[in-house]
């Protein structure tokens, strides 16, 4: 064998073997879309997070609209503070604006959902690093039991 | 009697120990020092080519079945939930995550792990290394390096390979074979593989396990009695020691990277 189509051969293999990278990126995870570079944040603060991760949807009507950067306790009230990354083309979600966690499905992951509100000449629109107010917890179903069965011994 | 064993056992331990030490120095003899890209360029052209490219056939046809198999057992237990449409995930994670580092090492330690190791000891036995040392050539710089630096980047392209591979065949069974709608194949795995938590880290444990295994292979070849039969029980050990390794760094590994 020559060194010439060995090199052929190795330098085959390497671009076969970065091909393969490229794929495992673009296709498997998707990498193109999460771009760092143009998002910006909102913050959030919940009672209860319930199931919440740190990468979950951000959705407004079902469309992903962003992502959970991080959720952190507030050190003052102890509540959880989510850091939400929203996509730079959706910027103009008033103060009125709501969000929540739901869950998708009966079993699947929970995400937040986005509710625009509405907008008047009083209402400002949210920019970078802002808060949502109107927030609601996730639903945690041992607490709704004991909310049932408490009303029920009423 | 109870001496003796003691003995034995005190022996073992030494020697065990010794051959940590005796590793250790022909790596650091290998790799520390200036390299000389000019002569070790096309040294390590070679040793890609029988480590990396001739490993690429077992490669791609294991990880096509592995993927396949995946796609038909997760499959059969999915759709029992209702959850098919998890496929995609299911089996991209499990390749990315664990099955694709671990079986390319696998394969590598008794593919092109053995081969080192025999190919070495017979140096040994037939003294060419001695040979090199007698012209001033260092076989460290010389053969071991080359093979060592071949193994470690060889290995992460194979298991990259391996994973896209394995990818494609699990979508060969469950969307053309079994009918699982292709566009939430994707979709779902997009929306469930990160390309750092799974693909880099995937990555980063094929660089780990290649070292373990090419380390391991080099020296119980580099180590070996000059004999017929040293050779033979240096090229079992390298299969049985690299692979028991690798499984438990991999335990190690999965419960840093995917554990917390």
């Amino acid at each position: 064998m020559t060194t010439r189509k060995i090199e052929i051969l190795v330098g085959a293999f390497i671009v076969v073997a970065v091909a393969a990278f490229l794929m495992l990126a673009l296709k498997v995870a998707n990498a193109g879309v999460s771009g760092s570079g143009e998002s910006y944040v909102l913050y959030a603060k919940f009672e209860n997070i319930g199931g919440l991760k740190v990468r979950s949807p951000i959705k407004v009507g079902g469309v992903v609209v962003g992502r959970v950067a991080s959720i952190e306790l507030d050190t003052v009230y102890y509540t959880p503070v989510v850091k939400m990354e929203i996509n730079e083309q959706y910027s103009n979600f008033p103060e009125t604006s709501s969000v929540a966690i739901l869950t998708s499905g009966l079993l699947g992951e929970q995400y937040l959902g986005l509710q625009p509100g509405f907008i008047d000449e009083t209402v400002q629109i949210l920019a970078d690093g802002d808060s949502i107010q109107d927030t609601r917890s996730a639903i945690v179903l041992e607490e709704l039991i004991g909310q049932f069965l408490f009303n029920r011994g009423n | 009697m109870i001496t003796d064993k003691l003995q034995a056992l005190g022996r073992s331990t030494i020697d065990n120990v010794a051959g940590f030490g005796r590793s250790g120095l022909m790596l650091f003899g290998a790799l520390v020092g200036k390299p000389d890209f000019r002569k070790g360029f096309p040294l390590l052209i070679r040793q890609l080519y029988v480590i990396g490219v001739l490993s690429l056939l077992i490669i791609v046809v294991s990880g096509l079945f592995i993927g396949m198999v995946l796609a038909l057992q997760g499959y059969t237990v999915l759709v029992k939930f209702g959850a098919d449409g998890m496929l995609g995930p299911l089996v991209a994670l499990s390749l990315l995550r664990e099955l694709g580092p671990v079986v390319t090492a696998l394969l590598f330690a008794g593919r092109a792990g053995s081969a080192l190791t025999a190919e070495i000891g017979l140096m040994k036995a037939t003294e060419q290394l001695s040979g090199m040392e007698m012209m001033a050539v260092d076989p460290l710089r010389r053969i071991i390096a080359p093979r060592f630096w071949a193994g470690v980047i060889s290995m992460p392209l194979l298991a990259l390979v391996f994973n896209a591979v394995g990818i494609l065949g699990g979508h060969l069974i469950g969307v053309d074979w079994l009918g699982v709608d292709g566009g939430s194949y994707w979709s779902t795995m997009q929306a469930n593989v990160d390309l750092y938590q799974d693909v880099v880290n995937g990555v980063i444990k094929s660089v780990v396990f290649a070292i373990i295994v090419i380390w391991i292979a080099l020296h119980k070849g580099y180590d070996a009695v000059p004999t017929s039969e040293g050779i033979s029980q240096a090229t079992t050990q390298t299969v049985v020691t690299a692979s028991l390794t690798v499984l438990g760094f991999d335990f190690i590994l999965t419960a840093l990277m995917f554990g917390g």
